[in-house]
């Protein structure tokens, strides 16, 4: 590719110093350091830092309780984005026709992009509250059951899980439609022509030329799922009942900025290091093979 | 890379879709009817907590607490507000959100322009590391290493200050690697002509390019700025005054919790303020906000 | 130049000038995590001694919750710029005690010549916060569990208007309410510190090892002994039975209690002015002792709270202000008005008997109470208190099995011993940092 280029022996250098300085200090230092920090045991005031190998590492692997926080992590992300993305394709293909205003439905549903997840949570908390919240209230009328997420670590799941998908399902839908309103109409018509029914003709070829946009939605709402909801944990559950909400990201905050334990969460922090750069290369592995254009 | 590139292309069109230019005839089986009556009450059932919440933040006390819940609005608004506004000292939240949403916004779009084009327009010793120094910083976010960052901050001794609620935000280089994407598509011809014309590469990059980079600047602020305004776990963690804390962690001392009392009418007035002004970005601007998210996805 | 320009530009210049003057005393920063009415007493108490005084300005600045204003303190330590005072929850007492960074306040004290007299601190609040007979950090506010419950409720339940004062009593009592159809007939606030800390502290029963850990680092808890597995069954028991109610952890329980649900609910004494303002018109309350459990001996309940610890790094000009801060604080009058307005325990038996005498107690009989469980108490090695490292981790740990043991998840021994492995392995990480 012909590039034309620039002759300047200092500028490019300057001009990419403020991004480089920013990235160096605030980016890879702590990457390095937190891979370094995760093989010490720190005592809070710093007064002491001793090797300790691959100890917090040992020790994160033998406790239950952060089994059960990678379990709560990846059951949280698989609702949010499973039925996120189920719900959001299931409306958009009832809603594919060629009507008018879309930009109009677009903004409309768009918006909840700029709620943070953490204020999402306080208004989902109400809407759940066990003494005056409007769900438990409709839902009493159908079961005595006391839906109170307080105690009862499925209901805050279930909370956080809708606070999360609500939050992201305009955006979902919005991406759906338009992926939907790309296909052309011919090729639906040749396989209705070719006696495909409606469900047939959706898993043949709807749902395989919807790939990119499924597999960019897939990705984005796992990211999300993983780091972008420590606000709403927080916020509105924080982490309880019990550990029933204690997604990884959250331990890992709490460990090292309640329970002091430096070292501890820093060992935590790289785990979701690897995770994020398993999850990243799967999906460029993923990208390249399965997904049909 | 290939992969971003054509899901950024579908995306592209699926764009085009959304903004309502239609291609050649749609035939489906379903009517515009259901398809309307479908995206009408995806409207509703989204808005409909947002609603409650304005809803809630009208009542008083006893409304709130009080079963069957009621939903239409109530007179207590005002009083609520200005409860909300200065138990939890909303002045100063908001405009410490602000000042991070703002900052970050305009901080990183100015260092990502001028990266993205030395990266684009030069040749430089160290140019294929420097960029994919920055391609890595698209895969660690912030959570993954809070403590770590912390530290530095607090060495510098940048703990519950401005600098140290914006500086470390810039850090990804999401907003580089988007307008390196963009500028790669601009002909050559244009440069060449600028070069003729006696144009240095500021001079290039000031006259041509910017004008240029409009959409996708605007595209950039309006994520940047709805992420700025969002962050909760480095505010957090960075700040520890209520002067300097932003509103989405500042509003959690109205959050009714344990022996107080069930004030929530106040806690969704607060919840209320500090969702307005990233959501008025998105409606006013979203026509670049759709743009931007398909062209950052990150 | 008008007069009225000139007057103006006069005025402006005086005003200017003013804040100058007074930061010309030496300023004392200080961290706190109280909020509302108790962080606005704070800041009244900073205050008033800057106005009994010019040398010095006390800023009292509110830095969030416990652990987050420790958290804020260890980073600003890191960063060479700790604040002089910061106030730490009791949770934290052995990870400053280990930290190296503080300023012991008898040495504080002595350093600067201000006489105290230590003997008059009250036995628990004196135990909990010394070594070897010496005080490290200045106690400030300080509660203990104690037993409250719903006048109104009671007479629903045909009971008459007297605290139980025994489990048997809590039992039977609240087998009552739940009858009656009260929904929380008994719950408690603070599960670990209430029902297991501080049980053991009540009845003389050892908590941790080491003395619970005032003669060494601790590195086992002792709670799933016959005392701990017969406290647990009683819970288990009456969460099945439906007449005990868990409310979650920390004190999310008071919620139910300040709705009005709960029949007998234990907690802080330091509630008491939560619930006062949440009850005012709605239900009538009152207070008595915790519950004792027969057969076993008596010993006295534990303290909960803050203290305030002296952070090393600053100039002996300000240490001095602290220290003449403390003494402030810690005077008959400044303590009597303190936990008069509060809640909380005054620091001193000069200052119970002020409140006492100006008849503050007899208008607040409720606030009497803690007094009262304390000074009937005996301070024996298994009540001074409890000193864990990472005891936040460990109070987690022992809340997370009586969530299994109330549930039925888990036997009471079952969950009483998995609390204690648990609870050891913490105890491990943290000692071998001080090896």
């Amino acid at each position: 590719m012909k590039r034309t280029v620039f002759r300047n022996r200092w500028l490019p250098y300057a001009l990419i110093a403020p991004q480089l300085a920013v990235t160096i200090a605030f980016f890879f230092w702590p990457a390095f350091d937190s891979l370094r920090l995760s093989l010490y045991r720190a005592s809070p005031f710093g007064d002491r830092l001793i090797f300790i190998g691959l100890a917090n590492f040992q020790r994160l692997l033998a406790d239950p309780a952060y089994f059960r926080s990678v379990a709560t992590s990846f059951v949280f992300s698989a609702l949010v984005t499973f039925v996120g993305l189920a719900v959001a394709l299931l409306l958009a293909s009832l809603a594919n026709a060629k009507i008018r205003g879309l930009a109009i439905y677009r903004t409309l549903l768009l918006w909840p992009y700029g709620i943070a997840p953490a204020v999402a949570g306080v208004i989902w908390m109400f809407v759940f509250h066990p003494s005056f919240g409007v769900l438990p209230y409709l839902l009493s009328f159908v079961t005595a059951y006391q839906f109170n997420w307080f105690l009862k670590g499925w209901v805050a799941l279930v909370l956080i899980v809708v606070a999360a998908i609500w939050k992201q399902f305009g955006y979902n839908l919005a991406f759906y439609l338009a992926g939907l309103q790309a296909i052309p109409g011919s090729v639906l018509e040749a396989a209705s022509v070719d006696g495909a029914g409606p469900i047939r003709r959706f898993f043949a070829i709807t749902f395989p030329l919807l790939s990119p946009v499924t597999f960019f939605l897939f990705t984005l709402n796992m990211t999300f799922s993983f780091f972008d909801t420590f606000g709403l944990v927080h916020a509105v559950t924080q982490g309880g009942p019990g550990d029933a909400t204690s997604i990884l990201v959250f331990r890992a905050w709490k460990d090292g900025f309640e329970g002091l334990q430096l070292g501890y969460s820093a060992a935590q922090s790289v785990i979701l290091m690897l995770l994020v750069v398993a999850l990243t290369a799967a999906q460029f592995r993923f990208a390249e093979k399965k997904v049909t254009y | 890379m290939a992969a971003t590139s054509r899901v950024a292309s579908a995306g592209a069109v699926a764009t085009a879709e959304l903004a309502g230019h239609l291609p050649a005839a749609r035939r489906r089986d379903m009517s515009g009817v259901i398809a309307h009556a479908i995206l009408v009450a995806s409207v509703v059932v989204l808005a409909f907590p947002l609603y409650y919440a304005f809803v809630i933040s009208t009542q008083t006390l006893d409304e709130v607490t009080s079963l069957p819940p009621k939903l239409v609005p109530s007179t207590h608004m005002l009083q609520n507000y200005a409860d909300a506004w200065v138990r939890a000292k909303m002045g100063r939240l908001l405009l410490n959100s602000a000042i991070v949403a703002l900052a970050v916004a305009f901080g990183k779009i100015a260092i990502s322009l001028l990266s993205a084009f030395a990266i684009v327009y030069f040749n430089f010793r160290g140019k294929q590391v420097v960029f994919w120094m920055i391609f890595i910083t698209l895969m660690l976010p912030v959570p993954v290493r809070i403590v770590s960052t912390y530290q530095v901050v607090s060495v510098l001794g940048w703990v519950d200050t401005y600098w140290g609620l914006t500086v470390p935000l810039l850090a990804s280089a999401t907003g580089t690697f988007l307008f390196r994407q963009y500028y790669q598509t601009i002909p050559d011809s244009l440069a060449e002509a600028a070069q003729l014309d006696g144009a240095g590469p500021l001079r290039f990059l000031w006259s041509f390019l910017l004008p240029l980079s409009k959409a996708n600047i605007a595209a950039l602020f309006v994520i940047l700025f709805v992420y700025g305004w969002n962050d909760y776990l480095w505010p957090l963690i960075v700040t520890n005054s209520p002067e300097m804390r932003t509103a989405v962690i500042g509003i959690d001392s109205l959050i009714p919790r344990t022996s107080q009392l069930p004030e929530w009418n106040v806690a969704m007035a607060a919840a209320m303020m500090v969702l307005l002004p990233p959501v008025v970005v998105i409606v006013v601007m979203q026509r670049w906000f759709v743009k931007g998210l398909i062209e950052t996805e990150k | 130049m008008k007069r009225s320009t000139v007057s103006v530009l006069v005025a402006v210049v005086l005003l200017a000038a003013l804040p100058a003057t007074s930061r010309a005393a030496t300023e004392i920063q200080f961290w706190h995590a109280m909020t509302s009415v108790l962080g606005e007493r704070v800041g009244e108490m900073a205050a008033k001694f800057n106005a009994s005084q010019s040398d010095y300005v006390v800023k009292a600045v509110h830095k969030g919750s416990y652990p987050e204003t420790l958290t804020a303190a260890v980073a600003a330590y890191r960063a060479k710029q700790p604040p002089h005072i910061v106030q730490v929850y009791e949770v934290g007492t052995q990870t400053m005690l280990s930290s190296g960074a503080v300023y012991p306040v008898y040495q504080l004290m002595k350093d600067h010549g201000v006489a105290m007299d230590w003997n008059d601190l009250i036995g628990p609040v004196k135990s909990y916060y010394s070594t070897g007979g010496n005080l490290y950090s200045m106690a400030f506010n300080s509660s203990t569990p104690i037993l409250f419950y719903n006048k109104d409720l009671f007479k629903k339940a045909g009971l008459p208007d007297k605290a139980p004062t025994t489990w048997d009593e809590v039992e039977s009592m609240a087998k009552k309410l739940h009858g009656a159809g009260v929904k929380c007939a008994f719950s408690s606030g603070w599960p670990s510190w209430v029902l297991v800390e501080n049980m053991h502290g009540y009845h003389d029963q050892p908590f941790a090892d080491h003395a619970n850990g005032f003669d060494g680092l601790a590195t086992t808890l002792k709670i799933n002994g016959p005392f701990g597995v017969k406290m647990m069954e009683i819970l288990a028991r009456g969460a099945k039975e439906g007449w005990f109610t868990y409310g979650g952890r920390l004190n999310k329980a008071e919620a139910l209690m300040t709705a009005g649900e709960c029949g007998i609910f234990t907690t802080s004494s330091a509630y008491i002015g939560n619930l006062t303002r949440a009850s005012e018109g709605k239900f009538t309350w009152g207070t008595g002792s915790l519950p004792r459990l027969s057969g076993f001996p008596q010993g006295n309940s534990i303290i909960g709270g803050a203290t305030l610890w002296v952070m090393k790094g600053a100039k002996p000009e300000e240490y001095k202000g602290v220290a003449q801060f403390f003494k402030y604080v810690a005077s008959t009058e400044n303590q009597a008005w303190w936990a008069g307005v509060t809640g909380y325990l005054p620091l001193t038996n000069a200052a119970a008997k002020a409140l006492e005498a100006s008849g503050h107690y007899a208008k607040n009989p409720n606030q009497k109470t803690a007094v009262s469980q304390m000074n009937t108490g005996k301070t024996t090695p298994n009540s001074q208190g409890i000193r864990l490292g990472n005891f936040t981790s460990i109070r987690d740990a022992i809340e997370e099995q009586m969530e299994n043991i109330f549930s039925g998840a888990k036997t009471p021994k079952q969950g009483l011993d998995d609390a204690v492995a648990k609870s050891s392995e913490i105890l491990k990480e943290f000692a071998a940092l001080y090896k």
